[in-house]
């Protein structure tokens, strides 16, 4: 993991009484509130439906049980006691003082962590793969790559005021657990012979308008990559919508230019760049920055350790089931990397008690390399687990709350925050998700369906990516009343797709029951057990589900 | 409006003329004209014995002005709304990819928390109702280091990791 040196720990600890000093500049009057919007945003500061908001940054998701603790005490010290992690692998408190939050800020700093760009029209939190290290499906750990982003884009002086927020996510597996289509800029690491290079996409995003991201260049050596990321940015900042917020994203300018046009305005900018304003980061401090994200020296396992895992399994049938779902293949033998769900059947899909985040940090501590992640699916995740210690983790994890079996299952949903807290919000998310949850709740029944995500927004914004949902579900406002569109087919893996929206809005106490009977003529569809419900659709059509969804009992 | 330029309150002894105005100018006034204007008249304006300045709106490309950095000595950059940034990559243009060397200033709806970011784009002058003195050098030094190149040409946290 990167740890800060003395020039990390100065900008972070300066920014911390810059904003006390912007805080204090506000409780005093001498700010006004919408001069200082912008600048708590750009500190991840919200005004929600009841209190403030306060988003800290967990770049490219990492923790470790130091960090992990002290969002802890964050939650202990200044809410009530749980936080909610986002689908930008970031941490949200709900009911935070203002006056409180730059203290929040000075601890956070104490372990590396801070608040710096989680909102506002500026570059945001990078987002990678929360297997990244120990996938065995990955070409090179993505890490330190977002980590030169991360340090590049902290309060870089032209991209602070973009026309809107702006999202870079990392992948380098085979398989894109980032979602890199539906990010302003996606980035996939690829090699030529010996040279690393990337991918890079632009122009994707959920909202109002999901768009995906185009191919707008096959291959940037990484000698080049932030000169490249220059270059879009500044088409961007300058040509990018400023008259209609819901016109301002880059995915926007991309498709009013047309790809080609969009492609050709970049490399001219790229062109443009003299000699003197390349960035031309030095290959030391490229080595630097990747010899921190070293893989831990990994155990060998000895063959009984396997042997114990097996008998753990028989002995404990519910163990064997977790195993089963939570479990991902790792780079090194004897090792797997473990989901560790915060979505239990009714609860609030993210959320974590600072209970339940002291148990995973001292568990990661003790027993899986002090390696903390969370997923963009809102878990945590212990990326590097040898075989020998998971029936205690998973004891550990169960007495805790922590073991539901569900990972990439029907009940493992995406939520965001909904009209509970979020004053965007048009609907109610959490309370619909819990409903659908419970129809599923049995382990047995979520196992025979298989991999199927389903994302839910409480409103347009699309922060639970329902455009990308195998099962999408938006919260709408009818005259002040509920109401929540179905779309089927979105993906956001390697085979990107935004689902379509197959009919009239349901009331909320008609969604779980609608989704009920799309599962089950899924269930009836498909030819194999193992063929996937977002295969079968692609197969059949949505013909076969609509007629199920708006059948009437 | 106060004028702000290298650590001091300045006079600001400019005079700003609109597209239109029918106003002659006078021969030995320093004068500030839209970017329309200032190209139909450059070549008059050259001739000058009085310094010549330019003022941009966002939507302004600010690289027309690039056949006349060396002579002109003032280009306002406005910021209308101050969450417009475009004013960022207009001065880093200017400044950094073509080397002007005259006045940047900061005009419109400049605050005292932009000026950090101002400063690092290539601006020295900021005119501004909203800020006095003390509280913008404070802001120009609430940062110690900086993590890329820009305008200002302070050494990127990057390079000073290796020793250079």
């Amino acid at each position: 993991m990167y740890r800060y040196d003395e020039f990390d720990a100065r900008i972070v600890k300066d920014r911390v009484e810059q904003f006390r000093g912007q805080v204090n500049r506000r409780l005093s009057g001498e700010l006004l509130e919408d001069e200082f919007k912008p600048l708590r945003l750009q500190n991840g500061v919200y005004l929600q439906l009841h209190a403030y908001m306060l988003r800290v940054a967990i770049p490219y998701g990492q923790l470790n049980g130091a960090k992990l603790r002290r969002l802890a005490d964050i939650a202990r010290d200044y809410d009530r006691g749980y936080g909610h992690f986002t689908t930008r692998q970031n941490i949200q408190y709900n009911w935070v003082a203002l006056k409180d939050i730059p203290d929040a800020l000075n601890d956070l700093a104490g372990v590396e962590l801070h608040a710096i760009q989680t909102s506002g029209n500026c570059i945001r939190n990078v987002t990678s793969d929360h297997f990244a290290g120990a996938a065995a499906d990955e070409l090179m750990d993505p890490r330190p790559w977002c980590e030169i982003i991360r340090q590049w884009s902290t309060f870089h002086p032209e991209f602070a005021f973009l026309p809107r927020k702006f999202k870079i996510a990392v992948t380098a597996a085979e398989h894109d657990r980032a979602a890199i289509a539906v990010h302003d800029i996606g980035l996939r690491i690829v090699k030529r012979g010996e040279i690393v290079g990337f991918e890079v996409h632009v122009g994707g995003g959920q909202g109002r308008t999901p768009v995906l991201a185009s191919l707008v260049k096959d291959f940037v050596p990484e000698t080049e990559l932030l000169d490249y990321l220059e270059a879009v940015m500044r088409v961007y900042n300058r040509h990018g919508r400023r008259d209609n917020k819901y016109k301002a994203r880059i995915k926007i300018l991309v498709t009013e230019l047309g790809e080609a046009e969009f492609t050709r305005q970049v490399d001219a900018e790229f062109a443009a760049q003299r000699g003197h304003e390349k960035i031309d980061l030095p290959q030391a401090e490229i080595d630097r920055i990747n010899a921190y994200f070293a893989p831990p020296k990994f155990s060998v396992p000895a063959k009984a350790e396997f042997e114990l895992f097996e008998v753990a399994k028989k002995n404990y049938p519910d163990f064997a089931e977790w195993a089963d779902v939570n479990l991902h293949p790792h780079k090194a033998p004897g090792h797997c990397s473990v989901t560790v769900s915060l979505k239990p059947i009714g609860g609030a899909p993210g959320d974590a008690t600072e209970a339940q985040m002291r148990v995973v940090a001292g568990l990661a501590e003790a027993y899986a390399y002090d390696d903390i992640r969370v997923s963009h699916a809102q878990n945590l995740v212990l990326p590097h687990v040898p075989v020998v210690h998971l029936h205690r983790i998973w004891r550990a994890l169960n007495e805790a709350g922590l073991a539901t079996a569900n990972e990439s299952l029907i009940t493992d949903l995406i939520v965001c925050p909904g009209l509970d807290y979020c004053n965007l919000a048009n609907a109610r998310s959490i309370p619909v998700g819990q409903a659908v949850q419970k129809v599923f709740a049995d382990p047995k029944y979520q196992r025979e369906i298989g991999r199927l995500h389903i994302n839910i927004s409480g409103c347009i914004n699309a922060c639970g990516h329902h455009h990308v949902g195998h099962i999408g579900i938006l919260g709408v406002d009818r005259k002040g009343e509920e109401f929540y569109q179905i779309s089927l087919g979105g993906r956001a893996d390697e085979k990107a797709a935004i689902g379509d929206v197959v009919g009239p809005a349901l009331k909320g106490e008609d969604v779980p029951g609608a989704v009920k009977r799309i599962v089950d003529t899924y269930l009836h569809l498909r030819r194999t057990s193992d063929e996937l419900f977002i295969e079968t659709l692609a197969r059949t059509g949505a013909e076969p589900f609509k007629e199920a969804l708006y059948a009437t009992a | 409006m106060p004028l702000l330029k290298n650590g001091a309150e300045i006079e600001n002894n400019w005079l700003l003329l609109d597209q239109d105005s029918e106003a002659e100018l006078k021969p030995d006034a320093a004068v500030v004209l839209p970017l329309a204007r200032f190209l139909a008249e450059a070549e008059t304006l050259a001739g000058r014995n009085a310094p010549v300045g330019v003022r941009l709106v966002p939507d302004d490309d600010a690289e027309l002005l690039v056949p006349f950095l060396e002579w002109i000595q003032l280009v306002e950059v406005s910021f209308p709304k101050y969450t417009d940034g475009r004013g960022y990559s207009q001065a880093q243009l200017l400044r950094r990819r073509h080397g002007y060397r005259g006045e940047l200033r900061a005009v419109g709806h400049v605050l005292r928390d932009q000026i950090f970011y101002m400063n690092r784009s290539g601006f020295d002058a900021y005119e501004t109702a909203r800020a006095d003195l003390p509280s913008v050098l404070e802001a120009l030094n609430e940062f110690r280091d900086t993590y890329q190149p820009a305008a200002d040409g302070r050494v990127p946290v990057f390079r000073q990791r290796h020793g250079n």
